[in-house]
């Protein structure tokens, strides 16, 4: 059964709520079922919730800086839970300072994840490579 | 000759009769006999009404009888859930608010093991659960079919997904098992839903359960068992802070046992200081839970272990203790539990299962300064503290026990209550009450008013 169900929320010790909230709007708004696990969030939690809604996407946002180090280990712990096809994307501010997003975005990559957007990036975009992304999964 | 209402509650000691004027709205006379079980429960209710209708000096005709029950057993059941924290955390609550003793909670796919488990655990009901509206199926339809396919004969409650209502109602009536199919106990993660589920265990508990533990012989004699004793109590709590009937919306009722102590809450547990971010699953307003291994007599041992042999030994050095321990052991009650050291593991008992109830806060340190989080209910606004059962009834200070309910500075993350008033159930009313709150909620009421006054002890 697809689904459109994607969970959402801020990684680690971060407070960030307003994109967060933001990014809950717009995802809703283009037609998808929306799982906000809010701000302060572990990976279990992300698991957790994509599990027991059935979700077909991660979205994890980090805009402290410490992205890198919170989000080792996700796609882990989804294979360990059952959902290791699942579709894990990164946004927000990654890492510490202005720094080349390439080598960046190759860590997350390298880390499990399908997609990883540098600071600035617009909801739309991320919507667009979600649908692409799930229609080429079907 | 007055018209009153029989209430009636069939402990597994005790079976407890209390009459009721519904003119004059209050309590007319209480008695109680053994509960007789193995004889026939009714010989245990005649000899208790005989005692009442001696001791009210009037002719009683009763216009309802009502009763609730715990005996033979209570209301056993076992919960299923998908992940742990989530679905199978809702059932179990679900469960623990309908009044049921809880059995075991199981999570993901069952396995032969844990089938067998349950078949040897022959509960009285399954509350079966598993993904959010539109979430996982694949998990409570497996667990389904395990179950239709299983020895296991007792009714099922299906509370799970949505999307899959219409399947697992294929898969249980093709077995011919006795299912009934309701609302998810969790539609979404920011939503618990336990009413339904309430609804629906009370209604399989009148109709099967009641007859399956002898309590036929007694239907002429009652209009109906309508719910187990716990829930009766929740339902007397839920009336009381509903209509502010001790000043304070927020409560929380202790229910000391021999073997069990149970909390219930009433108040949704939301942060009350600002700063404070909520994670995990949402609280019910009523909240039950139970603590098996606090109670003040067969888990004396367990409770004593729990306290710590060297903190009671360092706090009451004249007691001797190891020789108190060997005692219980070969017989659970002798004269070396003075009445200062039961109020002592009481006030404990009372603190540790209010702890575990409530809720806590962890700092969590972030870039932008300290943050934190809290786990479970806040606590610390509730108003007023009950407590009911021998331990707490019996005792000349029942308030000192109480104090083990309140917040401690030592510990300022462990979310209970700052400010309160304590109250007793001297006579054992808060049952009669939840029986009484559907049909007599004027009577009920009054006999709140008659019976909880503020004692020593609350701050």
């Amino acid at each position: 059964m697809s689904s459109n169900t994607i969970v959402i929320g801020v990684i680690g010790a971060d407070v960030h709520a307003v994109g967060n909230k933001i990014l809950d709007y717009a995802f809703t708004q283009a037609g998808f079922k929306v799982v906000n696990i809010g701000v302060l969030a572990s990976q279990e939690e992300f698991v957790k919730a994509a599990v027991e809604t059935g979700a077909v996407a991660i979205l994890v946002s980090s805009l402290y800086g410490h992205g890198e180090i919170d989000c080792r280990g996700l796609r882990d712990k989804c294979e360990e839970a059952g959902i290791g096809d699942i579709l894990l994307y990164v946004g927000g501010n990654l890492v510490v300072g202005k720094k080349e997003w390439e080598p960046v975005k190759k860590t997350f990559l390298n880390m499990g994840f399908d997609r990883a957007y540098p600071p600035g990036t617009a909801p739309e975009t991320s919507i667009e490579d979600l649908k692409n992304d799930l229609s080429q999964g079907e | 000759m007055i018209e009153a209402v029989l209430l009636i509650d069939f402990g597994s000691t005790f079976t407890k009769v209390t009459a009721v004027d519904v003119e004059a709205r209050k309590i007319i006379a209480t008695a109680k006999a053994p509960t007789t079980v193995e004889l026939g429960i009714d010989k245990g209710l005649i000899e208790a009404i005989d005692k009442l209708e001696k001791s009210a000096e009037v002719k009683l005709k009763y216009r309802r009888k009502l009763a609730c029950s715990s005996a033979a057993g209570g209301l056993k059941m076992v919960a299923i859930g998908l992940v742990p924290d989530l679905t199978a955390e809702a059932a179990k609550t679900a469960a623990l608010g309908a009044g049921a003793k809880l059995m075991d909670v199981y999570s993901y796919r069952l396995n032969n093991k844990e089938l067998k488990e349950i078949t040897n655990l022959n509960p009285d009901i399954i509350l079966l659960a598993g993904g959010t509206d539109g979430g996982n199926s694949e998990v409570i339809v497996e667990n389904g079919k395990k179950l239709a396919q299983s020895d296991i004969n007792c009714p099922i409650i299906v509370a799970g997904n949505k999307d899959v209502q219409d399947e697992l109602y294929e898969i249980l009536s093709e077995q011919n098992k006795e299912f009934s199919i309701i609302d998810n106990v969790l539609p979404s993660l920011d939503k618990i839903n336990i009413e339904p589920a309430r609804e629906e265990i009370r209604k399989v508990f009148i109709n099967n359960i009641i007859s399956a533990k002898g309590f036929d012989v007694i239907k002429k004699e009652i209009n109906s068992i309508v719910m187990p004793t716990p829930e009766a109590v929740l339902q007397a709590g839920k009336f009381i802070s509903e209509h502010k009937l001790l000043g304070s919306e927020e409560l929380i009722i202790v229910d000391m046992g021999g073997a069990t102590t149970d909390v219930h809450s009433f108040t949704d547990g939301m942060p009350n200081t600002t700063g404070v971010v909520y994670r995990g699953l949402p609280q019910p307003f009523a909240k039950r839970t139970v603590e098996g291994d606090l109670g003040m007599r067969y888990s004396l041992c367990a409770l004593i272990e729990e306290i710590g042999e060297a903190k009671i030994k360092k706090e009451l050095p004249d007691l001797n203790l190891d020789n108190i321990i060997k005692n219980i052991n070969e017989d659970y009650w002798n004269e070396d539990v003075t009445w200062e050291f039961e109020n002592y593991l009481a006030r404990h008992g009372v603190n540790k299962a209010v702890r575990r109830h409530g809720g806590t806060v962890e700092t969590v340190y972030t870039p932008q300064g300290a943050s934190y989080i809290q786990t479970g209910k806040d606590l610390t606004n509730v108003g007023v503290v009950i407590g009911t059962g021998g331990p707490l009834v019996n005792s000349s200070k029942s308030g000192y026990i109480l104090k083990g309910a309140l917040f401690n500075p030592d510990e300022p993350m462990v979310l209970m209550p700052k400010r309160c008033n304590f109250s007793v159930d001297r006579k054992y009313v808060l049952s009669s009450i939840g029986l009484l709150v559907d049909d007599f909620p004027e009577v009920a009421k009054a006999i709140v008013q008659d019976n909880f006054d503020f004692i020593e002890g609350g701050n």
